[in-house]
């Protein structure tokens, strides 16, 4: 690890993402339309529109993470930036964790507007902490960077990057308790859904919805995800070749 | 003089194809070395295992001393590749200041490297709206901002007009004359002429490695253009004695075999109409 590339390569991400206003605005908008939505969809505010936006702070930055990484990565091999890149000083982890670095940063602004929107707009209450909250989205989104960059290794086109979401994504979203409570599974769902890192994360928005102080259960939940994130990234990178055929 | 490039019996396969079929060649330190051949020849290849990102079958690549690719020489080369790989959505200094971090260089060398390919003007501008000239500038830009000991550029003058053509030779030149070993690939003959060296390759093999002069008197012509066509239509009969590589001697019928040219997935190379590959058809 080089701080001076790593650095250098965060600043670098950032820039690219500021010179793209619309998808700054796309990021920081969509989440709150779509809460407006499920708002709307439940009749107002209550206990079950809450429940429900309580586990899309995390699903938002998570899905929107997944997809921004794995097109940006595929866009680094297919420009020829990756093979430059593999030819200076930087390191397959610098410019790992730089992309885990910057699209942190996004995620933290994102999922602070997204939260700001469903406490004062759409009456969302939980017993736990605001702040607490937006540690664990910012947690999930670096979840879905982690998966991002791992699976971006797998893809080729753009067209295979966009259906790894079915394949990686839409099973953790299924299996993480938002359309079933996970105790009312059948065994072996439940299983399934236990070796899958989102089930945590929501299991950890669940926990600050219902508790006023974090449990023991919420870090537990917190250490898995990070473990996650970082064995995702180590993956990445253990992906990155610096010879290629 | 020393040889800053040592290519020794070289083998690289891209699924059946063998691209580059025991190549050996040298290159001299603080010179220019220019490397030319037919489309789908293995220049490009031959770039790629000199800066250490080929996957190589057999053989040994040195550079600088050190086996191609090694870490401590990653701040000491400097890559063009073909495609203008730059960040589109960067502006022009952007780029070149990431890349002087990169090679451990400064804002101010960004700004020098910025101004000595021309982009002055337009340094703040994103690249993603550059002409095609000037993108491929800015990525030129990126490689000579640490002032590399090994310039590697491939095919670095495409889509330049004639007057940036003359200025950026120049500063190879200058470059050269300071030092710096430049590995240049082309398929303008009269980009050619400027080289210290010349290596032809063809097939994957070499058919020459001499100075542009030598070449054009081995060929009993002036023209380094016909000088290329007779090398080509010597070793596709084989009666050249001075050809490095024995695979190419072979019979012409042998030699389409192995190589394939429509199959070869040498896909970067672009440089469709350029003379040698008029000349292969006139070959064969």
């Amino acid at each position: 690890m080089n701080t001076a590339i790593l650095g250098a390569s965060v600043a670098r991400i950032l820039s690219q993402l500021r010179h793209d206003p619309r998808t700054i605005a796309m990021m920081i908008v969509v989440p709150g339309v779509l809460m407006g939505l499920i708002y709307a969809m439940f009749g107002g505010a209550g206990p079950t529109t809450s429940s429900v936006l309580l586990i899309m702070l995390g699903l938002f930055p998570f899905v929107i993470m997944f997809l921004i990484t794995s097109i940006a990565m595929l866009r680094e091999r297919q420009s020829g930036t990756l093979e430059r890149l593999m030819t200076t000083r930087i390191g397959k982890g610098d410019l790992l964790f730089a992309y885990g670095i910057a699209f942190g940063v996004a995620a933290a602004v994102q999922a602070s507007v997204a939260a700001a929107c469903a406490y004062l707009l759409f009456g969302l209450d939980t017993a736990g902490s605001a702040a607490l909250l937006v540690l664990i989205a910012v947690m999930t989104a670096l979840l879905g960077v982690g998966l991002g960059l791992l699976c971006s290794a797998f893809a080729r086109t753009e067209f295979q990057a966009v259906q790894l979401l079915p394949v990686v994504v839409i099973p953790q979203i299924l299996l993480c308790g938002l359309f079933v409570p996970r105790d009312e599974m059948a065994g072996w769902l439940q299983a399934v859904s236990d070796v899958l890192p989102l089930s945590y994360a929501v299991d950890a928005l669940q926990q600050v919805g219902a508790n006023a102080d974090p449990t023991v259960t919420l870090w537990r939940d917190l250490i898995v995800v990070g473990g996650c994130v970082i064995a995702g990234l180590a993956l990445a990178a253990a992906t990155l070749r610096r010879r290629t055929a | 003089m020393d040889d800053a490039i040592i290519v020794t019996d070289l083998v690289v396969e891209r699924g059946m194809t063998t691209v580059l079929d025991h190549l050996s060649c040298r290159m001299p330190a603080g010179r220019i070395t220019g490397l030319l051949g037919p489309s789908g020849a293995g220049k490009t290849t031959l770039i790629r295992a000199v800066v250490g990102v080929q996957f190589v079958r057999s053989g040994t690549v040195t550079v600088l001393g050190r086996p191609a690719g090694s870490r401590d020489l990653r701040a000491r080369v400097g890559y063009v590749t073909q495609a203008p790989s730059v960040y589109s959505d960067l502006t022009v200094l952007e780029n070149a200041r990431y890349f002087a971090t990169l090679a451990g260089a400064d804002a101010a060398a960004a700004r020098r490297a910025v101004d000595e390919v021309g982009l002055k003007s337009s340094r703040d501008q994103l690249v993603g709206t550059l002409s095609g000239g000037q993108w491929s500038r800015a990525s030129l830009a990126c490689a000579i901002v640490g002032d590399p000991d090994l310039l590697v550029l491939d095919e670095p003058t495409v889509g330049q007009d004639p007057v940036l053509r003359e200025e950026l030779w120049a500063s190879f030149r200058q470059r050269a004359d300071n030092g710096t070993t430049v590995l240049v690939s082309s398929h303008v003959m009269d980009e050619a002429n400027r080289c210290d060296r010349l290596l032809l390759i063809r097939g994957g093999g070499l058919l020459a490695d001499d100075t542009p002069g030598e070449v054009k008197r081995r060929a009993g012509t002036t023209d380094l253009d016909q000088a290329f066509l007779e090398l080509i239509r010597r070793s596709a009969s084989g009666a050249d004695e001075r050809d490095v590589n024995p695979a190419i001697d072979d019979s012409g019928g042998a030699h389409r075999l192995r190589h394939p040219r429509t199959h070869n997935p040498d896909t970067h190379q672009q440089d469709s109409g350029d003379s040698p590959v008029r000349t292969r058809r006139a070959a064969s």
